[in-house]
């Protein structure tokens, strides 16, 4: 009854993983750094999850570190490789359009000491390598970007940059907590010495993600404690989220190619309805070169906070940039660094399509979406979205 | 179909019995948590009961979800600086005293409000206002004082139209606040015992001048003089959004017996002041003239009893209309202090007839 269009954000469970979920709860109690039976039952579930995801990604399965989620391997790639740099360098080259995680530990560098550089994308998104390449030189500790950015779903032509990381020295970070399950994510391609990596966002539960570390990459632990996960991640591992990750990757890993085609055509199909009946609707990030199935949309003569909610109330879920602390919504950081006005981005909507989309809810989707705009537009004009005094801001 | 109310929630002890009252009786309730003040990096221990902050949002948030219906935070940030604050701002730099929640409810909650509303395909708009809302037999809607004399907030509503009133709903309008705290109790709601708001919400430190001064900028602020009835200068003052008609405190002024203030003009700068026998005026003039009943407007002379403040009581007087949105109220036995900007409200018994703004007193 619920059209969930917000994939983006966290994507429904997998049944197949509830259900490996739900035995391991049932049957297994160990810790995987036991001696006993029991501990090494566990331990081989946590390897073979491993195993999965590194499969998944074409990485060695030792070279997996599982953590809590997207966020967290973003804070153990930018502040382990800062930290492993120590003095010798204390340069970071990132992009403005990356995810709060990535942007609130480089702030947090900058704060203490480090030259934080934030590449602008032009009006797709797109992070200009050539611009990227400029900003490197042998006192950079890391460079970090996102493969598929979250909101607008541009992805980035990171080949240029890996090989001129490598040439220095410098460690190079991918966020690809995104870009997972939407389109092929193979480290032996990418040639990263990071990758983030979320469960997630593939079908897997909240609080399951992984980093991927190329073996003797230059990164030392943030989270420090007992030996777990090769000395980068102390802590007993959540096994259940490890185990739901891993259900989750081998499942995404058959049926890949086709479900990436799936999710395309369905997204395809939902815009080309939209922008019949919709007329002025934008699509925002590149056409050629994104991840299928985000559509950031921009909505003549509406606030996105008003679409959300009335939609909401449709039973169609999506999103608009982030919410604040308060709960309300905020126009996209993203579409700003974009060039967006305040007004297009306050305009915007995010739509994100996933496992559990069906044909037959896009086709309701493409019905309710129109008829709601038209509702929305007539009730409250535009011209009520006054321009922000800065006194506000 | 269920009919679907939007609720706007503070977050407050009246809006959230409100909302879960409604949920009660069956509506299809939305609960909406506006953001109007900019957040304002005052100390907590500086703030005094205002609304809007996270801890509010998140009070009314547990509401909506205690009562299972939807809730959201709407941005109206940009509506309520240009069409509430920046009127704050101006009356205060023009030395009238404006009402700011008179504002809001016309211009945010029973307007920009209902404009979502409406997107939302919602048939009420309701808040834990305490006043009254009745339908007579010809169909007409009548706007009455709350049942609880000493809560009643029909002032802050006189300027609600036929239409307005039609898709309102004032849950709280027959009861008391103890009445509305022991249901908040009942109901389980975690904030039965909060205190009342008080102040206006986008000064929380209560310094109006100093809010006035920086937003409306150093060079819209009038300095002048303070002068007595004769035209005697007493003393300067750095700018007259600092006064207001009837103030006593703080002229900075000493004389023999206690000065007010009788009268602020905007064009030279003067502040007049005098004794409290010449504060009395005989009635006003009121501009921004709204009845709840247009067809008043033709009636002549009518008796009314009228409020010139919120917390006065009101005074029995003859109102004429004399122009469109103008009105002309006369006071039937001396009258005390008329401070323009303030809003005054037509009552007649215990209906609000509609009201206005004070643009001057009536003197002699």
């Amino acid at each position: 009854m619920h059209i969930y269009l917000d994939h983006n954000a966290g994507t429904p469970v997998r049944a197949a993983v509830r259900e490996a979920i739900a035995r391991l709860l049932r049957e297994e109690h160990g810790n995987p750094a036991s001696v006993h039976q029991s501990g090494q039952r566990a331990r081989r579930i946590l390897e073979e999850a491993r195993e999965r995801v590194a499969r998944l990604v074409a990485a060695p399965a030792r070279s997996i570190v599982f953590t809590s989620g997207g966020t967290e391997s973003n804070n153990l790639a930018i502040f382990g490789a800062a930290s492993a740099a120590r003095d010798r360098r204390r340069r970071i080259v990132s992009s403005s359009i990356e995810h709060s995680s990535v942007l609130a530990p480089l702030a947090e560098l900058e704060r203490r000491g480090f030259e934080v550089v934030r590449v602008a994308p032009d009006r797709d998104g797109r992070v200009e390598p050539a611009e990227v390449l400029m900003e490197l030189d042998e006192n950079t500790a890391l460079v970090t970007l996102g493969l598929a950015n979250a909101e607008v779903g541009t992805t980035q032509d990171l080949a240029p940059i890996a090989a001129a990381a490598a040439g220095i020295g410098t460690a190079f970070h991918i966020d690809a907590a995104q870009a997972l399950g939407r389109i092929p994510v193979r480290v032996v391609e990418l040639r990263c010495d990071l990758m983030t990596l979320s469960g997630h966002k593939i079908g897997g539960p909240a609080g399951s993600g992984a980093l991927y570390v190329r073996a003797g990459a230059p990164v030392a632990a943030v989270m420090l404690g007992g030996p777990q996960e090769a000395g980068l991640r102390a802590g007993t591992p959540n096994l259940v989220g490890a185990v739901g990750f891993g259900v989750a990757a081998e499942e995404l890993d058959r049926e890949l190619a086709g479900e990436v085609a799936r999710v395309a055509t369905l997204a395809d199909t939902l815009f080309r309805r939209l922008r019949e009946s919709i007329p002025g609707i934008r699509l925002n990030g590149s056409r050629a070169g994104r991840i299928p199935n985000t559509l950031n949309l921009t909505f003549p003569g509406v606030l996105g906070e008003s679409m959300l909610i009335a939609l909401d109330l449709e039973g169609v879920e999506l999103s608009m940039g982030s919410a604040c602390a308060a709960g309300a919504v905020e126009p996209s950081h993203v579409l700003l660094a974009m060039d967006r006005s305040t007004d297009e981005a306050r305009s915007s909507l995010r739509l994100s399509l996933g496992w559990s989309t069906t044909a037959e809810e896009i086709a309701r989707a493409g019905e309710i979406i129109p008829r709601v705009w038209r509702r929305v537009a007539a009730a409250e004009p535009l011209a009520e979205a006054v321009p922000l005094p800065e006194a506000v801001r | 179909m269920t009919a679907r109310v939007l609720v706007a929630m503070s977050g407050g002890v009246d809006s959230s019995v409100a909302a879960a009252m409604l949920r009660e009786q069956g509506y299809d309730v939305v609960g909406v948590a506006m953001r109007l003040a900019p957040e304002v990096q005052a100390p907590v221990t500086k703030r005094r009961g205002t609304c809007c902050s996270h801890d509010d949002f998140e009070a009314a948030r547990r509401v909506a979800e205690r009562m299972d219906f939807p809730f959201y935070v709407v941005d109206l940030r940009a509506d309520f600086a240009a069409r509430v604050v920046d009127n704050f701002v101006s009356e205060y730099l023009a030395g009238r005293t404006p009402n700011p929640c008179v504002m809001c409810n016309r211009e945010i909650k029973f307007d920009r409000l209902w404009q979502r509303a409406r997107a939302l395909e919602a048939d009420f708009v309701a808040t834990g206002h305490y006043a009254r809302v009745e339908r007579d037999s010809c169909g007409r809607f009548h706007l009455l004082r709350a049942a609880d004399s000493t809560k009643d907030q029909s002032y802050f509503l006189f300027m609600l139209t036929q239409g307005e009133l039609s898709r309102t709903l004032f849950p709280l309008g027959a009861m008391t606040k103890m009445e509305v705290r022991a249901r908040a109790r009942e109901l389980g709601l975690v904030n039965a015992d909060k205190p009342d708001s008080q102040e206006i919400c986008f000064v929380p430190d209560g310094d109006y001048a100093s809010f006035v001064e920086s937003q409306g900028g150093p060079r819209r602020v009038r300095p002048g003089r303070i002068v007595d009835g004769g035209g005697r200068t007493l003393a300067a003052h750095p700018g007259l959004h600092r006064f207001t008609v009837g103030q006593r405190r703080g002229l900075g002024v000493a004389a023999g017996e206690p000065l007010y203030v009788r009268g602020i003009d905007a064009t030279t700068g003067d502040v007049r002041v005098g004794t409290r026998a010449e504060l009395a005026s005989c009635g006003l003039i009121a501009r921004g003239v709204s009845l709840v009943h247009p067809e008043m407007a033709d009636a002549g002379k009518i008796a009314i009893e009228v409020k010139i403040r919120y917390r006065h009581p009101a005074l029995a007087a003859t109102l004429a209309m004399v122009e469109a949105d103008r009105a002309e109220v006369r006071f039937e036995r001396g009258g005390p202090a008329v401070t323009p900007g303030q809003a005054c409200v037509f009552y007649r018994g215990d209906e609000v007839l509609g009201g206005g703004f004070i643009e001057r007193a009536l003197e002699g």
